[in-house]
């Protein structure tokens, strides 16, 4: 059941006679109450944004001071601006071999994902057959899931994967883009098959008429049509494998002396944060937030309205 | 051309369906099972102990404060969140000065957004991190050089934070709210926005201020997004991991002190998983979290359905 709202029905009759006397006053009250209350949301508005603004300039600031600066008052403004704290977060703190780990995995784990997800939304999305809604509804029921549900088996599936060749165990970059890909699926497919169901069927008919092949009318004539969406979802996905912590955390540990230290950025500058305290190097540590927040805010503001959009999206139908 | 779908579907879908079932079903499916042994992760033997771990959890005191942590943020994050962000989308859309032009947001809106939504793209690492530094227990703290400087404490006392068992969790809570309330924000203004103008024009006319707006239109009209933005939090609520294995002591074992004043489930089962050996324990911990995040799901849903309102 549904009520509508009916607009016509709510206006009330208006010009009756006392209502010349009393309208200009209560128009007055209410533009005045405007004025208070305009104030007042903008002051909130305003301490909101400088709540978000204010930690995040004091890092920057951070990595120009140094460590006495730090350590005495929070309010000290750098005393000579050096980019030296850089210099050693990237070479000297490892976040350097972070970025470029962090880097791999995600080449390899966006082009997998976009593609093998593309391919199943598409699939799912426009050809008929038996145990497609079983599969669809297999995808979406994972993303509801937490990742902690599924944590201790996948540490040793990957474990094992391991066993069957040394380039895709823990530690290495191939599982893990694997895993990425796999945990990005769910999204991934639901965002995609919902863009495919709504590209009109007539150019792909066309395609198939002049003896296209499937493959052949996926490739050159669906994937370029479903532009827009592969853009919101891959934003969604860049930001998301970027920002991955927890699946990192369990299977990027090093796996003996020898092994190297492949950490992603996100765990790297925990392990940073960590060891900084000892090393007592914390504008190198403010540094390296920097390095890790710099693409993050140059990919969101460059593209901020998909950003925005394709990150509610899957919210709102 | 019949003949040549089926091989294509097959082709398209193998990859994909493969991976997703081995790294993703199958352990889901396997740690019901494991949370059945007493399964320690390192040797290969494991004995069928039945629900054994599920009554240990029951008698474990820890568990048990985590379980409550959680609880609290459950309730405390989508209420606090939610309550801000709608707040801040009202102001956003239809908060401007009413006037002439009818109804229109503040001047600014496109900036505050941008500015609002930012934490949500970062790591939750990076949060912990920046968030450390912030609640650093000396003048040299953010939160306590800004206290200090506003005279509202004393600079030889500064506030602990992350080392006070009594503010520990609200510490948490707020980082929570703070990266959170800009993408709500996001959420509900363009559900505002898809609320057709005449509406709130029709309200101005009879009247009604911007508090009988936002209660009798705004929010009777948002309510589906409401609600998924409820269940999203609520499910967030049930994680925390990266914040409270970061931020809190003792570092290195995933964090949840001082004396668990902070823990939470997935720190636990963390612990209880890699240094502490207990691979059967913490799939049983699992299993509880997952039923926690499902009954949630569903009894949200059912409780505050309403009417559809369409516009």
């Amino acid at each position: 059941m549904s009520t509508k709202v009916d607009k016509t029905s709510t206006i009330p009759a208006q010009g009756s006679p006392t209502a010349p006397v009393r309208r200009p006053l209560k128009e007055e009250r209410f533009a005045d109450r405007g004025g208070v209350i305009n104030v007042f949301s903008h002051g909130f508005l305003a301490v909101w944004a400088i709540m978000i603004i204010l930690p995040l300039v004091w890092v920057v600031l951070g990595s120009f001071k140094d460590n006495a600066e730090i350590g005495g008052s929070a309010w000290s403004w750098p005393s000579h601006w050096s980019f030296s704290a850089f210099g050693r977060a990237w070479s000297k703190g490892g976040i350097g071999g972070y970025f470029t780990n962090t880097l791999i995995v995600l080449a390899g784990s966006l082009t997998l994902t976009m593609l093998l997800g593309a391919m199943a939304a598409y699939v799912l999305a426009r050809y008929e057959f038996r145990g497609n809604r079983i599969i669809f509804y297999m995808f979406v029921a994972g993303a509801m899931f937490p990742v902690y549900l599924a944590l201790v088996p996948l540490f040793f599936m990957v474990k094992n994967l391991g066993s069957i060749s040394p380039l895709l165990g823990l530690n290495s970059y191939l599982g893990l883009i694997l895993v990425y890909v796999a945990y990005s699926l769910p999204f991934t497919v639901f965002f995609l098959h919902s863009f495919f169901r709504t590209l009109p069927t007539a150019v792909h008919e066309a395609a198939m008429m002049d003896g296209c092949s499937h493959a052949r009318a996926f490739f050159q004539v669906m994937l370029p049509m479903a532009k827009s969406g592969l853009i919101s979802v891959g934003i969604f996905n860049v930001l998301g494998q970027w920002n991955q912590y927890l699946l990192p955390v369990t299977l990027m540990q090093q796996q003996g002396g020898s092994d190297p230290d492949r950490s992603m950025l996100a765990q790297g500058l925990v392990n940073l944060a960590s060891t900084s305290g000892y090393a007592s190097d914390f504008p190198g540590l403010f540094a390296g937030m920097t390095i890790a927040m710099l693409p993050v805010l140059v990919v969101y503001l460059s593209f901020q309205k998909q950003v925005q959009s394709g990150l509610t999206s899957a919210t709102l139908k | 051309m019949r003949h040549r779908k089926y091989p294509f579907i097959v082709g398209f879908l193998f990859l994909p369906v493969l991976l997703y079932t081995v790294l993703v079903i199958w352990p889901y499916i396997q740690t019901f099972g494991y949370s059945l042994t007493d399964w320690s992760g390192v040797s290969p033997s494991m004995n069928f102990v039945g629900f054994k771990n599920y009554t240990a959890l029951l008698h474990d005191d820890i568990f048990m404060t985590a379980l409550g942590h959680n609880l609290l943020l459950i309730v405390l994050l989508p209420v606090v969140t939610i309550v801000l962000a709608l707040f801040f989308a009202f102001m956003l859309n239809v908060g401007g000065r009413g006037g002439t032009g009818g109804i229109q947001g503040v001047r600014g809106a496109g900036f505050y957004k941008v500015v609002f939504f930012f934490p949500q793209v970062l790591s939750v690492a990076i949060l912990a991190v920046l968030f450390e530094a912030v609640y650093r227990s000396d003048g040299g703290g953010l939160l306590n050089g800004v206290l200090i400087k506003l005279g509202l404490e004393n600079a030889q006392q500064p506030i602990l934070w992350l080392s006070d068992p009594d503010l520990v969790f609200w510490c948490i809570l707020a980082v929570l709210i703070w990266s959170g309330v800009g993408f709500y924000l996001v959420m509900f203004s363009a559900a505002m926005q898809s609320i057709p103008k005449d509406i709130y024009e029709a309200a101005l006319l009879d009247g009604s201020g911007r508090g009988q707006t936002f209660f009798k239109i705004t929010i009777p009209l948002l309510w589906d997004t409401i609600q998924t933005a409820w269940v999203y939090l609520a499910i967030a609520a049930m994680d925390a991991f990266a914040l409270v294995s970061t931020m809190t002591p003792p570092a290195g074992i995933y964090g949840g002190g001082p004396n668990h004043r902070s823990e939470v489930l997935a720190t636990y089962l963390m612990r209880n998983f890699l240094p502490f050996g207990k691979a059967g324990y913490a799939c049983a911990m699992g299993v509880v979290i997952f039923f926690i995040t499902l009954i949630l799901s569903v009894v949200s849903l059912r409780v505050t359905r309403r009417e559809r309102i369409e516009y």
